[in-house]
């Protein structure tokens, strides 16, 4: 299908993209998100609640972030200009806290004076327990007792900024058992809490929610290319685990089909090593955390536990509105492996001084791996989604230094 | 008559109420699964809900889930549920099973394969827990097509309107979710189920079962006061884990029997 042809206007009513997407959860959570899904559609349409978020995403974010032209590391590579998007340079040093100060506010809205969290290595989980210090919410946070311990930093961060955090003993014990955590507590205290999902999956209207708080990314890049490089982008470049940073920088240049789309997903130790992250690129149609998306699994239809040595992107789901992108073929998506993505955190660190994401840096290893296929003139943008501050201890083990 | 309606309309007429425990099939191994159907039976089930386990139980609470992992960590899958559900049936043609579950497992098997599947097999309903009527209609149908019955959950927070929907998709019975949270959760509100009930019951056409909050016969028996119906699993899967596996059908039984005794003396 010619998708570019058409206007994209997705989710339907029902929150599906195509086939995927939907409201696949138990009767108990129906009404609450039946409320969310009314509240969020009124907010959407309000002039003085888009005003409120743009102002925090200005003044308490530091929005815009800018965009950084590589050109040290573009020369090396021999071939594209690769343009960086610095999401990293946001407060708390990621894309999450964007969507997090919208839901945060939507919340208020609502007169719900407690947010719960899932998280995985602990961002989402920071960025929530930020916003809710920033508007004197109650804030609890799942986390898997496997994550709590290997990162006892970002745990010590959300105490810090008033947070709970629960660890939870379940399953594998990581971010998916956080997030089955998280449901079970929205569907017993409904009445006085907001459940801030990190990405773009989950029951509707998370994905189309989380993507409209996230695509200030790419409406800020739309205006920040042309200025800079005197044009749009041949392609745009994101890493995919959920899927939020590439959902927010893809939306605005969908109707853009001479601008490729290219989401980049973690290969961990190879595609045939079955310890990988890769569900667009090897997993297969399922029903998982409240939608039908790509979903690793086993033949019986068990979501199966997943590897990447960045925790963002560590989740055997995806964005459904990814599925579809895939499906439609509006965006391609590609695999890097750990190796890859350590050798483009440690070139970033070493050419361009800036200590990326290890989620990101599988983003910049396609860039590097595409880059010298193309003429010099070609623009690459990648979506810079986070900082690697938080790394500092699986990137140090991976290369057999210990603090 | 299906065999769900035909187990209603006798109790009906005993002026009994049903009586539906669920164990997770697999849990604590596949080898006691039948032993423990058995088990239910011999403590005065009328219909028995079996769970298929699955990696994610979302709606479930801790118990449900040890259920589910320590029947995945013996390799339990639809398949072998649908197994276990023949070899049940060749020596009991008449009480009806239900399986409940999540979507994906039943994604994963076929919709067309497992519904031509679990009625070769003998399975009488179905309810798949994360599938709300706006996203089965096609799944309903097929079920129906088999002669198996879709089954909804009705919660405290449903609308008037979520009736009728369920209404219109659903047969068999109507499962009313009698607290908000997750199964195995304490805080039932005996007096809203009262209120509830004869509502539901009213609008839906349907007998309706209450389930998720009942751990005692005591309990039990007020909700067989105002329902058609009482579900107990969490209550039942503690019984299988404390203690040993092989004296595990003995305690069920037991547990059965003392809820049952105590529900037909109260019922009407």
């Amino acid at each position: 299908m010619q998708m570019q042809d058409l206007p994209y206007n997705l989710p339907d009513a029902g929150g599906h993209f195509g086939p995927y997407g939907g409201v696949f959860v138990a009767e108990t959570l129906m009404p609450a998100l039946a409320e969310l899904r009314e509240a969020y559609s009124s907010a959407r349409a309000d002039p003085e609640f888009k005003a409120e978020f743009a102002y925090e995403l200005k003044h308490y974010v530091g929005r815009p972030s800018p965009i950084y032209h590589a050109k040290r590391w573009s020369d090396l590579l021999g071939g594209a200009q690769i343009y960086l998007k610095r999401e990293d340079l946001n407060h708390t040093g990621a894309h999450k806290i964007n969507n997090c100060i919208g839901q945060a506010l939507l919340a208020r809205r609502m007169g719900k004076p407690r947010v719960i969290a899932e998280t995985g290595a602990g961002q989402h989980g920071v960025a929530t327990a930020t916003v809710a210090a920033r508007y004197g919410m109650e804030c609890v946070v799942y986390m898997g007792s496997e994550d709590v311990k290997r990162q006892a930093a970002n745990v010590y961060r959300m105490k810090l900024l008033g947070a709970t955090v629960v660890p939870v003993e379940s399953g594998s014990k990581t971010l998916k058992d956080a997030l089955n955590e998280a449901m079970r507590d929205w569907v017993t205290h409904i009445g006085n809490t907001f459940y801030i999902i990190g990405t773009v999956a989950g029951p509707h209207p998370y994905p189309m929610m989380v993507r409209d708080f996230q695509t200030v990314i790419g409406e800020e890049c739309k205006l920040q290319m042309p200025e800079l490089a005197a044009r749009q982008p041949d392609a745009v470049i994101a890493c995919v685990g959920g899927g939020s940073n590439a959902m927010g920088i893809f939306y605005p240049y969908i109707p853009f089909a001479e601008v490729k789309l290219i989401g980049v997903e973690a290969a961990g130790h190879g595609l045939n090593s079955g310890k990988h992250s890769a569900s667009l690129t090897a997993g297969r149609s399922g029903v998982l955390h409240g939608n039908r998306t790509y979903l690793l699994q086993d033949e019986n239809g068990q979501v199966t536990e997943t590897h990447s040595i960045s925790a963002g992107l560590d989740y055997p789901g995806v964005g459904p509105e990814h599925a579809w992108l895939k499906d439609s073929g509006r965006a391609e998506y590609v695999t890097i492996t750990d190796d890859e993505a350590l050798q483009a955190f440690h070139d970033l660190c070493r050419l361009e001084g800036i200590i990326p994401a290890l989620e990101s840096s599988h983003a910049l290893a396609y860039a590097a791996r595409l880059a010298p296929t193309l003429a010099r003139d070609k623009l690459l943008l990648v979506n810079l989604s986070g900082r690697g501050d938080k790394d500092m201890h699986t990137v140090a083990e991976a290369s057999g230094i210990q603090f | 008559m299906s065999r769900i309606q035909t187990t209603f309309a006798a109790l009906a007429t005993q002026g009994r109420k049903a009586l539906i425990p669920f164990i997770t099939a697999g849990d604590p191994h596949p080898d006691l699964s039948l032993p423990l159907m058995r088990a239910l039976v011999a403590g005065g089930a009328d219909i028995i809900e079996l769970g298929v386990p699955f990696s994610d139980p979302m709606a479930d609470g801790p118990t449900i889930q040890r259920a589910s992992e320590r029947a995945l960590a013996h390799g339990m899958s639809l398949r072998r549920v649908l197994g276990l559900v023949s070899e049940f049936r060749r020596e009991n043609a008449t009480t009806p099973v239900v399986l409940m579950g999540y979507a994906n497992p039943v994604e994963s098997y076929g919709v067309e394969a497992f519904a031509r599947d679990a009625r070769e097999a003998g399975v009488d309903g179905v309810l798949v827990v994360d599938y709300p009527p706006e996203e089965c209609a096609s799944f309903a149908a097929t079920m129906k097509a088999a002669d198996i019955d879709p089954i909804f959950l009705l919660a405290p927070t449903s609308t008037e309107q979520r009736y009728a929907e369920v209404a219109q998709i659903g047969s068999g019975y109507i499962y009313y979710v009698s607290l908000k949270g997750v199964t195995g959760s304490g805080s039932l509100d005996l007096d809203e189920v009262a209120q509830r009930i004869p509502l539901i019951r009213q609008q839906v056409g349907m007998p309706v079962g209450v389930g998720f909050g009942i751990r005692d016969a005591a309990t039990a028996a007020r909700i067989a006061a105002v329902a058609d119906a009482v579900v107990i699993g969490s209550r039942l899967i503690e019984e299988i884990e404390n203690g040993d596996a092989e004296s595990a059908t003995e305690r069920v039984t037991t547990f059965l029997a003392g809820v049952r005794t105590v529900m037909d003396g109260e019922a009407p």
